[in-house]
């Protein structure tokens, strides 16, 4: 089988919506943590095809909108070193820091490449001896042993002109800082690619100790239908616990050697997320045997950080508080050409899913 | 946010292009002519009315699975002037060459131009050579400059188009060919069905379509910037709206594969011999049968219609059923690990 | 967040495998998996392949959604 198409089937999505639509419903509310399932909601217009009684919100899962202005800016200080140029996904290129994106950098001289895989960043660091390559690292747990790969690699290869910028984050902590803020969110669909790495063990302390259903959810439109109706059966019977949906890939303990590399490259830091800033233990730093490829230790520079842009309310959105639709930017100041606040830059922002797939009813 | 300096998202063919245009080239070069921002402008000849239609081309690489720059030079603009109910019949042909180019790669794209020339009935009448130091210009630049013959039965391509909810919308065949092979090559991706460009003139299938030429509203040649970009250009502003079905748009595997593996969406990839037509409702399958009968047009299909229930607004019907709100491409358009 | 998708091993070089994504060849590191064999399903992301997928659990996935509907019961056989 090819584990995609059996689920876009037009059946089994038609019986899941029935079955959704059967049950004795009362308002919920549902937070997708990751940004991957907010896109993928939004492409298919999930969320109209399901009854009313079902409100879904967006968390905190899109590593874009979670960066912090002064990443941006530290990324585009590298990106403007004589000898130096700055690699990073695709995502990040047009998220704004306090006075520029990197593409507007990009314009005005500063070195940025866009690469798909770190495997092309060390290629290029290869190839270019003479050059300084400094990957801008960002993302959860699914995109961090991608780095944790290339610096082993690059120790290896004592390739000294690849450094790596990191800001890797990690899901269950901002979770968490979340979910005790008592958000009246009723249940949680869970990261299903995190959790190929992590297992779904990662969410049983946060489980356990709120008492939330949480289901970890796969990303094709089955699958995220499945989701909620487990989702909302767990939560119609008051039920707390951990369902995993995604079960070709994820299981409860997840990739051991996975969880051993970042282990061994990474260790738990102060993380500090746009909108939910500072969280304890949210965030990867580079441990000491890796200094040498460290950016921050052999290449520190520093900028001159704003604060927030006025009346963005990036924060209050990511916690699912307040709606787009209620930011007085939201529309105006604040589009997709020109955003404002990072949940307009990525497709898969809240923001950005809001203009471009809400506006449609 | 400073916007000082030109960057990649003004040349993608999407809101920033359109906005470049609009608040700069438009604004300086304003006149009666120009305004419509139409593929082609219409301007008033001795015996028929003219389409005049300008276009410049770079691309990395050069040479493509499907094609070459010379290829699209004389194609892009063909189809601009075939799009607009022109019968094109001269082009100019401007190049800017870095020192340094192999003259037998430059020969190579001289001689497809010829080739794709005579196969589209155009002459290339005027042309200019400029050679700028190695490292200034990415190997070769091409500028081709267009002028068609409007027949008096066309006439009404050259007035704004009156669309009615109802009037059915055509795309005449799958979506995303040349960008994913021009990635492929760039990115030494392995397809193991290939994906050539689909550089072809369009202006056979346009006449095809003309046969009737009453029952055709307009003609949209769909490049960078996408399917998206144009049905949102085809509305906005306007007092009726798009609506179209995902299910019945035209994609191959291969195409799918390599946008979902770089999360990009096929609604914004460039194209460079496919068209949408905005046909008279009842007129669809008629059309539809005479484009099939040629192969650039064999997988010609209805996609969708005009709608007044959402003025001004183009929206999809997802496979699932959900509806989507389309937009112009924002941006570049980049590989995304999300 | 997180793009993943799914790809057939078609053969594997040390560190590296060829894989297949529905026609689209790339090559993915496979570092982070302890055995993997050609024909196998894994998941890749941004090259690499995260994991493999699991065809008995994907069937058995679609399988309770049918089930559901034979049965209509409401209720899915657990799945955890």
């Amino acid at each position: 089988m090819n584990f995609t198409t059996p689920f876009r089937n037009q059946e089994l999505i038609r019986t899941l919506l029935s079955q959704i639509n059967k049950l004795k419903l009362r308002p919920i509310k549902i937070m997708e943590v990751c940004g991957g399932h907010t896109m993928a909601i939004r492409k298919h217009g999930l969320h109209q095809l399901l009854p009313s009684e079902i409100e879904l919100l967006s968390g905190p899962g899109c590593p874009v909108c979670v960066t912090e202005q002064t990443f941006v800016d530290k990324a585009i200080a590298y990106a403007q070193l004589p000898k130096t140029t700055l690699l990073t996904y695709g995502d990040l290129v047009r998220v704004p820091g306090c006075y520029q994106s990197l593409s507007e950098a990009r314009s005005a001289g500063a070195s940025v490449e866009v690469i798909y895989s770190t495997q092309q960043a060390l290629s290029l660091a290869r190839k270019q001896p003479n050059h300084r390559f400094v990957f801008a690292a960002i993302g959860f747990e699914t995109t961090a042993p991608g780095t944790a790969l290339a610096l082993q690699q690059a120790s290896v290869e004592k390739l000294n002109n690849f450094l790596v910028y990191c800001a890797h984050k990690t899901m269950p902590e901002a979770m968490e800082a979340l979910v005790a803020d008592g958000l009246p969110i009723d249940g949680y669909l869970g990261p299903g690619h995190v959790c190929s790495i992590t297992g779904s063990k990662l969410f049983d302390r946060l489980v356990a100790r709120y008492s939330i259903p949480l289901v970890i959810s796969g990303f094709e439109a089955v699958d995220l239908l499945q989701s909620v109706f487990l989702l909302t059966q767990m939560i119609l019977q008051n039920e707390s616990g951990i369902q995993i949906q995604y079960r070709r890939l994820v299981s409860p303990d997840g990739n051991r050697k996975a969880q051993s590399i970042l282990n061994e490259v990474f260790e738990p830091c102060t993380a500090t997320w746009r909108g939910l800033g500072a969280i304890p233990h949210s965030g990867l730093k580079i441990r000491n045997t890796y200094a040498q490829w460290d950016a921050e230790v052999m290449l520190p520079v520093s900028v001159h950080s704003l604060p927030d842009p006025k009346g963005c309310l990036c924060g209050e959105i990511l916690k699912g508080i307040r709606k787009p639709t209620e930011c007085a930017h939201f529309g105006k100041k604040c589009t997709p050409e020109h955003p404002v606040g990072a949940c307009m830059v990525s497709s898969e922002g809240t923001c950005q899913a809001y203009y471009s797939y809400q506006q449609t009813e | 946010m400073n916007n000082h300096l030109i960057q990649l998202g003004h040349g993608s063919g999407g809101r920033m292009s359109r906005n470049l245009i609009t608040q700069l080239f438009a604004r300086y070069f304003a006149n009666d002519t120009l305004r419509p921002l139409g593929d082609s402008s219409y301007i008033a000849g001795q015996t028929s009315q003219l389409a005049f239609t300008t276009d410049s081309y770079v691309i990395d690489p050069v040479f493509f699975p499907g094609g070459n720059i010379g290829q699209l030079a004389v194609c892009g603009t063909v189809n601009d002037l075939a799009v607009s109910g022109a019968i094109p019949r001269f082009l100019s042909a401007g190049f800017i060459l870095e020192e340094g180019l192999s003259l037998k790669d430059l020969e190579k794209i001289v001689a497809a131009m010829a080739v794709e020339a005579a196969n589209a009935k155009v002459q290339i009448v005027t042309g200019d050579t400029k050679v700028v130091r190695r490292g200034q210009c990415d190997k070769i630049y091409i500028n081709t400059s267009g002028i068609g013959e409007i027949p008096e039965k066309h006439a009404h391509f050259t007035r704004k188009p009156a669309m009615q909810p109802g009037d059915k919308i055509l795309l005449s065949g799958s979506l995303g060919d040349h960008a994913i092979a021009v990635l492929a090559a760039r990115e030494n991706l392995y397809l193991e069905e290939p994906i050539l460009s689909d550089v072809a003139p369009l202006n056979h299938l346009a006449q095809l379509a003309l046969e009737q030429p009453e029952q055709v509203l307009q003609m949209r040649d769909i490049t960078r910037g996408g399917l998206a970009t144009i049905l949102v250009e085809l509305c906005e502003n306007q007092s009726f709206g798009i609506e179209v079905l995902e299910n019945e748009i035209p994609i191959k595997q291969p195409v799918r594969s390599v946008c979902e593996l770089f999360g990009f969406d096929p609604l914004y990839l460039a194209n460079e011999g496919k068209m949408l037509l905005i046909v008279k409702n009842g007129t669809e399958k008629d059309i539809l049968k005479r484009l099939r009968s040629n192969l650039a047009g064999a997988n010609a299909t209805l996609i969708g219609e005009i709608t007044d229930r959402h003025p001004g607004k183009a929206i999809m019907q997802s496979v699932v059923g959900g509806k989507r709100l389309l937009d112009m491409l924002h941006g570049e358009l980049v590989p995304r690990i999300c | 967040m997180c793009l993943g998708i799914p790809a057939k091993i078609v053969s594997i070089t040390g560190d590296f495998a060829q894989v297949s994504i529905q026609g689209a060849r790339i090559e993915v590191g496979i570092q982070l998996l302890d055995s993997v064999s050609v024909g196998d399903y894994v998941l890749v992301h941004t090259g690499y392949a995260l994991e493999i997928l699991s065809e008995e659990d994907a069937l058995e996935t679609l399988e309770a959604i049918r089930l559901l509907e034979k049965l209509n019961l409401g209720k899915l056989p657990s799945l955890s």
